[in-house]
């Protein structure tokens, strides 16, 4: 096969994708105030900087704070969508499954314009529950899917068997279901989180006037000053998103590892 | 592969004479509008090793699933030791069941899927551990305790299934098409230690497949089903000797079918005129009488009930002539399809009967186009009307 | 456990209730709400609940409208030729190369970047691409050039950049998928025939992926079209796309009718350009392996 040709290709492509971020350590530690070549020499500076930075560190509580309680509620609310959908059959179950995954292919910008214009003619006020509201709603088919292939990798029998042997469909649940289940949910928990802590349009139209991580980013950019202190804290979020995402990764292997089954490689 | 004869005569009269311990009366149950069970009458006995056989589809899961208490039934009712289980959900049942994918907890090891039904259980856990490592025991799996049970063999997985059922000592024992799963030598070796296991502990098992030659070897008793419906209950032997329908015969082995002309009866049975056999009088207990027969009355015989003779040979009995059309040889048996003189008498289509010779030592197997003599008894035809 | 055909339905109805209501409150009926505004008229800090087609007229004779609508789909259109067209051989490379054991060590590191914040991505292409940024400089102090270039930034090109390099995993997966279900056997076969491996490709392989690449187009181009981010800074403001004129229209003029017409129109112009794509591609789609 064309294997060379191509390999060299997807290696470039890979770098491609991967260069600006690449640039991000290269920055964060050169003690330059500008971002441009030649490297000036290195500095911790910038990271000292960020994380004296008050303001910075409200906005990065308030992204916290959003990031944990969206993956939660995303996370819960999948847990149901995911068994309805792999264990029942009942009427209209397309179209309403079609409409929880929406958020997938509606641009953020309609999520974000029409529920802030709800909001605020209903008189709510914007703040952090506003954003979370939002990144639930689109963390939601995120986490359908990936309980769904969790739910879907189960033996039908698994639940029946357990019933048979004299639990009750509640205990059976727990102590066969969840175990099985368990990294997909964590799986769930963690993509979320990551898509929830990175997530720009929504936060920026709901927030109101409360920080958030990816907003405070936003107005510093306006500051060339700023920029190197930018450049640290998108290195931390970079290496944060990796980390919990390679987190996310094991734990779906090991659940596809201790029920047998095979890999389609990836949250497909 | 044999089973003790004589153990198994005196199984088969102790079962027969025992108390009923599954009855269903009437069961009916629908899917929407689907009929899938059609008025189900059924008594399984205490101690017995009962199957329901049928082709896929025609509802012998669905009614091993009504008597474990996973589907309801629309009208009827079925009793477990004379209790009607009416509102008993199937936790309660004294009923456990071994599923067709065994469903084996992956995340547990095998004496933790084992011991999980004795979950509830008062007995102390040393207690608890004693009657977990006899099962294994029982199903000879000693210790594999500790073992993973997702690294298991599919032989393995039916062991602990069976292992983890057999515990709870239910009155009645579910196996859902438990074999099928398996390749043929491990299914042949699990037949007989199934068998084995049955006799052992005792209790009624109730088991569903579709191979007939499963249920023949394995079954005190088999209920044949088609289409939600019992076609006929029998012992294995009075099964395949005697079918009570072209369907049933077709079903379990291979049957030939010759039209047949009823001339009256007899004190004894019914006297009948067959193209290529002549005129016959078949016994009162090979007629069946249940069968539809749009194609009209026939009689059917098993290819090994009758024998192929060389044309120079005359047996005991009934002898008819005619020519060998085809010869397919197999190794250990031979094939014959015979075309018998006069078949076609009747309406002038010639109907070539199958008939196998077992290869014994000294026999020569006979040529294509050679004419041949069948011997054959009318004992050994059944008629259907 | 015993399952009656209506306890079946109840119970999967009682569990799905939470999630669809929850999409039907924050997503349906806002969507539902924003289709209402459109119809009404716009006052002064308030919206008067008259039905008017005004704002639609108003929308739709705009010549702004129609400039930022064509860039929009422009931009959206070239994003999407430029990220499927050089997605194809890396999603060819995993699936047909690539050790299965591997396939999905590649997937991962191919989807991390897409995890990261898009704002960060965004931004680090304008620091890049910038009158002092990355190449410039780094141009400069290699002495290539003297003065900085000044077309890396700020027009639609660097736009299309960005956003291609935002987006390319989303199109690299669907292909992968469509690829990996094809059944090799189909490919040995031609060859056998004897067609030459282009051939096979052009006449097999090509055709059987389809659905993945309608699919990643589609992927690729619905956000796009709807992006906010880019626009704002590697076009640096001038060149506003629809959901900058969106914005300006709900929340800097406070206009929320005519904010919503034109939520709602350009909604509808990308469904109807989606649908069209589909359709044209129909005949691909039909194929079932």
């Amino acid at each position: 096969m064309k294997g060379g040709g191509l390999r060299v290709y997807a290696v470039a492509y890979l770098l491609f994708l991967y260069a600006p971020i690449f640039l991000l350590p290269v920055f964060a530690f050169n003690s330059g105030t500008v971002i441009s070549f030649p490297l000036k020499g290195f500095t911790t500076e910038w990271f000292v900087q960020m994380f004296g930075n008050a303001s910075l560190r409200k906005a990065l509580v308030n992204s916290l704070t959003i990031a944990v309680s969206a993956s939660v509620f995303a996370t819960c609310l999948g847990i149901f969508a995911a068994r309805a959908s792999t264990r029942f059959e009942f009427p209209g179950k397309t179209p309403i499954m079609a409409m929880i995954m929406l958020p997938l292919v509606l641009p953020e910008i309609i999520v974000s314009i029409s529920l802030l214009v709800v909001l605020l003619s209903i008189g709510v006020q914007l703040s952090i529950l506003t954003v979370i509201l939002g990144h639930t709603l689109i963390c939601m088919p995120y986490a359908t899917v990936i309980l769904s292939t969790a739910f879907n990798s189960l033996d039908r029998s698994l639940e029946e068997a357990a019933y048979d042997l004299g639990e009750t469909k509640w205990s059976a649940f727990r102590l066969v279901i969840l175990p099985l289940v368990m990294p997909g949910i964590i799986s769930s928990l963690l993509m979320s989180f990551t898509i929830s802590l990175d997530e720009f349009i929504i936060a920026f139209f709901l927030a109101g006037n409360e920080p958030t991580l990816p907003t405070y980013i936003f107005s510093q950019l306006r500051f060339p000053k700023q920029t190197p202190m930018i450049m640290a804290l998108g290195t931390v979020l970079v290496v944060m998103s990796i980390l919990l995402l390679t987190i996310a990764e094991y734990f779906r292997r090991r659940g596809l590892a201790k029920t047998g089954a095979k890999d389609t490689g990836g949250f497909l | 592969m044999t089973t003790p004869s004589s153990s198994t005569a005196a199984h088969r009269a102790r079962t027969a004479a025992a108390r009923p311990m599954i009855e269903c009366r009437d069961v009916q149950k629908y899917y929407a509008d689907y009929h899938a069970l059609r008025g189900i009458d059924l008594t399984i006995r205490e101690g017995e090793f009962f199957s329901l056989l049928g082709p896929s589809g025609c509802g012998k899961t669905t009614l091993l699933r009504t008597i474990a208490g996973f589907e309801d039934i629309s009208s009827g009712a079925v009793l477990i030791d004379g209790q009607d289980q009416e509102n008993v959900p199937a936790n309660r049942r004294p009923t456990n069941m071994v599923f067709q994918s065994y469903a084996i907890f992956p995340h547990l090891t095998v004496a933790e899927n084992v011991g999980f039904g004795l979950r509830r259980d008062p007995r102390s856990k040393a207690e608890k551990a004693a009657a977990v490592e006899e099962a294994l025991e029982m199903v000879g799996l000693k210790g594999y305790g500790k073992r993973a049970s997702h690294a298991l063999s599919g032989g393995q997985r039916q062991r602990v299934a069976l292992a983890r059922a057999l515990i709870l000592k239910p009155k009645v024992l579910l196996l859902d098409e438990p074999l099928s799963a398996l390749d043929r030598k491990m299914r042949e070796q699990m037949q007989v230690e199934l068998i084995k296991l049955q006799r052992q502990v005792g209790i009624t098992f109730v088991l569903v497949t579709h191979d007939q030659e499963e249920a023949l070897v394995m079954s005190d008793r088999i209920a044949v089903m088609f289409e939600g419906q019992i076609a006929q209950l029998d012992g294995p032997e009075a099964l395949y000797a005697r079918p009570t329908s072209r369907r049933v015969a077709n079903f379990i082995g291979v049957m030939n079918f010759l039209p047949a002309h009823v001339l009256g009866e007899t004190p004894n049975g019914v006297e009948v005129e067959v193209p290529g056999l002549g005129r016959v009088e078949i016994p009162a207990g090979n007629v069946s009488r249940r069968d539809p027969g749009d194609e009209g009355p026939s009689v059917g015989f098993r290819p090994e009930a009758v024998s192929l003779l060389s044309a120079s040979q005359s047996g005991t009995g009934r002898v008819t002539g005619g020519v060998i059309d085809e010869v397919v040889y197999y190794g250990d048996m031979t094939y014959y399809d015979v075309r018998l003189d006069g078949s076609a008498s009747f309406d002038g289509k010639a109907r070539p009967v199958r008939i196998a010779m077992r290869n014994v030592f000294g026999r020569e197997v006979q040529d294509v186009g050679t004419r041949a003599n069948v011997s054959w008894s009318p004992g050994s035809l059944v008629l259907f009307r | 456990m015993a399952a009656g055909n209506r306890s079946q339905a109840a119970q999967g109805l009682t569990l799905i209730s939470p999630p669809l209501a929850y999409a039907v409150l924050v997503m349906a009926a806002p969507l539902v709400t924003i289709l209402a505004y459109s119809f009404l008229k716009d006052g002064y800090l308030t919206v008067i609940r008259e039905f008017t087609l005004e704002n639609y007229r108003a929308v739709w004779s705009d010549p702004i409208f129609h400039t930022i609508l064509r860039r929009s789909l422009g931009v959206a259109a070239m994003v999407t030729l430029v990220t499927v067209v050089l997605a194809f051989p890396v999603a060819y490379f995993l699936s047909f190369v690539v050790a299965a054991e591997r396939k999905g060590l590649w997937l991962f590191l191919i989807t991390i970047p897409f995890w990261t914040s898009y704002l960060i991505r965004v931004f680090l292409w304008k620091v890049i691409l910038g009158y002092n940024g990355v190449i410039n400089s780094g141009l400069k102090s290699l002495g290539i050039i003297e003065q900085p270039l000044s077309f890396l930034l700020y027009n639609i090109n660097s736009m299309v950049m960005t956003l291609a390099h935002a987006y390319a995993p989303f199109a690299i997966l669907p292909i992968f998928i469509a690829l990996e279900k094809i059944d090799r056997s189909l490919l040995e076969a031609g060859r056998d025939l004897g067609e030459s491996r282009a051939m096979t490709f052009w006449r097999v392989t090509l055709p059987l992926a389809m659905p993945g690449v309608v699919a990643a187009s589609l992927i690729v181009f619905i956000p796009t079209i709807g992006d906010y981010v880019t626009p704002a800074l590697i076009g640096g403001g001038k060149i506003p796309m629809i959901a900058n004129m969106i914005q300006s229209q709900m929340l800097d003029q406070d206009n929320r009718p005519m904010g919503s017409a034109l939520a709602v129109s350009s909604m509808l112009v990308v469904a109807v350009f989606s649908l069209l794509f589909v359709l044209v591609n129909r005949r691909f789609l039909k194929v079932r392996q």
